[in-house]
């Protein structure tokens, strides 16, 4: 047998020091721990724990049927709860080949694009407060709260909607929707303005971004960094334009990409994709076709033996999910390939040198749903 | 020399997106028509939900008190958490047939994760959502709710 050498690797250098921050640490947004070796102010080594919120969530599934997963994946990253549910929806759709109608694609598409402007909003106010602007915060809300009455009137909730179903949707939009949702896209156009005005403008901001957390392109791909902030790296990742589904084939936008990949770029990267995401919306809405809003399906779907993969954009990145089928109701084993988990793998090697209030910085530019990281 | 105007110019622009971002606050500060806060507990009187709200599941009875539910328990089946216990009962209809009856309709608030999908899966539309949301109590037990009210029945017609 090969004799494994160990070398002893100095846990701690001299003159440093660990401290925690979190697990409730405001600027984690949720219950990350990040074990910080520190010299100074300067971050030497960073070391993720993950686990707090862990609920087992693909073990779950194991015993669910496929209609009762989606209510799980709602759950795990509840900012884009709507595209979640999309994916475990198309992988089913896909493994049944059905063909659902053409009404239910454009209010999913349109859905999901409304789903990754509140999850922007939200991160945008949450971005402004870490760095010291609370105005921010109450901004980004009072505009987020005009898309969850939107969400409310609709589907019933303003977090966890539950709305699609395999096959379809859970009920039909309500009568308003149409109308709501260009009001909202109206209002928004204005309001992203002051968005800029006051904070993408603003030079305090952009002196304390511009340049920390550099993420290269290569990293991004080695690390898997998805969403917007692996495209500020110039990582072109988008699922909407590589592998379209629902109608993004259909739609006429840009996959947002710089070169940067810094702190400041993430920030941009995201603000303009609010701005793709409206133009998506303006293109469909005012098409959607009548028709059913569900496919006809069985009262139990039992997948053919197999395995399956599907993969979406959420607001933070590209979601898989993987499903092992032996043929039951229930699938043998369900995977989440979750953008924030390999996201926050990158969270080391780009923080190291950098000073620890830069940390809150660069933890919000990548912004962290926790619950998706633990599942 | 360069440095000198940079110096200046960065005073300028810093103080010029300042001056920007401080505009937007003071246009909010100026107009108190755009004030969006809602008082809550005040405003409870005229405070609407929208009528899709998921409050909690009930089990809506005519004026004569009688429900759509027949027991039949495909909601319990469909729920992913086991928040619904159908306890139902075997009578005779009089002309020598069995049929099931409704005893007990027992839905748990507490582990109700708002899913829908017992409302969607019952073929006698029996359940639907209701709009209450203030559920905070303080003894557990009041969270478990019996949905038929006592001395219900089902409507005619209904299989
Ligand atoms: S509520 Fe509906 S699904 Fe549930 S037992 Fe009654 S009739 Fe059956
Ligand atoms: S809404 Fe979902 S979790 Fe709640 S009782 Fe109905 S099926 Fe169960």
């Amino acid at each position: 047998m090969k004799e494994v050498i160990h070398t002893p690797v100095p846990y701690i250098e001299e003159e440093e020091y660990h401290i925690n921050m979190g697990p409730q640490h405001p600027s984690t947004h949720g219950v990350l721990r990040l074990v910080v070796t520190l010299q100074g102010e300067i971050v030497k080594k960073l070391k993720p724990h993950c686990g707090y919120i862990h609920r087992g969530i693909e073990k779950m599934c194991e015993k669910d049927t496929y209609p009762q997963i989606i209510h799980l994946t709602d759950r795990m990253d509840y900012l884009s709860a709507h595209i979640n549910n999309h994916a475990v929806c198309l992988l089913v759709e896909n493994a049944l080949q059905v063909e659902v109608p053409e009404r239910v694609k454009y209010i999913r598409t349109i859905i999901d694009e409304l789903t990754r402007i509140q999850s922007h909003q939200l991160w945008w106010a949450c971005y402004g407060m870490d760095l010291g602007g609370l105005t921010c915060f109450f901004y980004g809300l009072r505009d987020r709260e005009k898309i969850l009455d939107i969400f409310e009137q609709s589907f019933g909730s303003r977090l966890l909607h539950s709305y699609y179903a395999p096959g379809g949707l859970m009920m039909d939009i309500h009568p308003d929707f149409q109308k709501n949702v260009k009001a909202f896209i109206k209002y928004f156009r204005k309001k992203i303005k002051d968005y800029d005005r006051i904070l993408t403008g603003n030079v305090i901001m952009q002196e304390r971004t511009r340049g920390i957390g550099i993420l290269t392109r290569d990293n991004a791909i080695s690390y898997a960094v998805t969403g917007p902030s692996g495209r500020a790296s110039g990582f072109s990742c988008d699922v909407r334009k590589h592998y379209p589904y629902a109608c993004y084939d259909k739609v006429d936008f840009k996959e947002i990409l710089y070169t940067e990949g810094d702190t400041l770029h993430r920030y941009f990267a995201r603000m303009e994709e609010m701005r793709e995401s409206m133009k998506i919306i303006e293109q469909l809405i005012d098409n959607i076709p009548a028709g059913d809003y569900s496919a006809k399906m069985k009262a139990v779907l039992k997948l053919p033996a197999g395995e399956y993969y599907q993969r979406v954009e959420t607001a933070r990145g590209e979601l898989g999910v993987y499903c092992i089928s032996d043929g039951n109701k229930t699938p043998f084993r369900m995977k989440f390939r979750s953008p924030n988990f390999s996201n926050l793998g990158v969270l080391d090697s780009i923080s190291r040198d950098t000073k620890i209030a830069d940390l809150v910085a660069i933890g919000a530019s990548l912004d962290f749903v926790i619950p998706d990281i633990d599942r | 020399m360069n440095s000198f105007f940079k110096y200046f110019t960065d005073i300028y622009s810093g103080v010029k997106s300042l001056l920007t971002g401080m505009s937007v606050t003071g246009k909010y500060f100026f107009s108190p028509g755009q004030i969006v806060t809602e008082q809550y507990p005040e405003n409870r009187k005229k405070l609407l939900m929208q009528e899709r709200f998921k409050g909690e599941v009930i089990m809506p009875h005519d004026q004569n008190n009688q429900h759509r539910c027949t027991g039949c328990g495909i909601c319990e089946t469909n729920c992913p958490n086991g928040s619904i216990e159908v306890i139902s009962n075997r009578i005779d209809s009089g002309d020598g047939k069995k049929v099931r009856i409704i005893d007990k309709h027992i839905y748990h608030l507490s582990m109700c994760t708002f899913c829908g999908l017992c409302i969607k899966t019952c073929p006698s539309d029996a359940l639907a959502w209701g709009q209450q949301f203030e559920h905070a109590v303080f003894d557990r037990a009041k969270l478990t709710k019996t949905l038929n009210k006592p001395g219900s029945s089902i409507l005619k017609g209904i299989e």
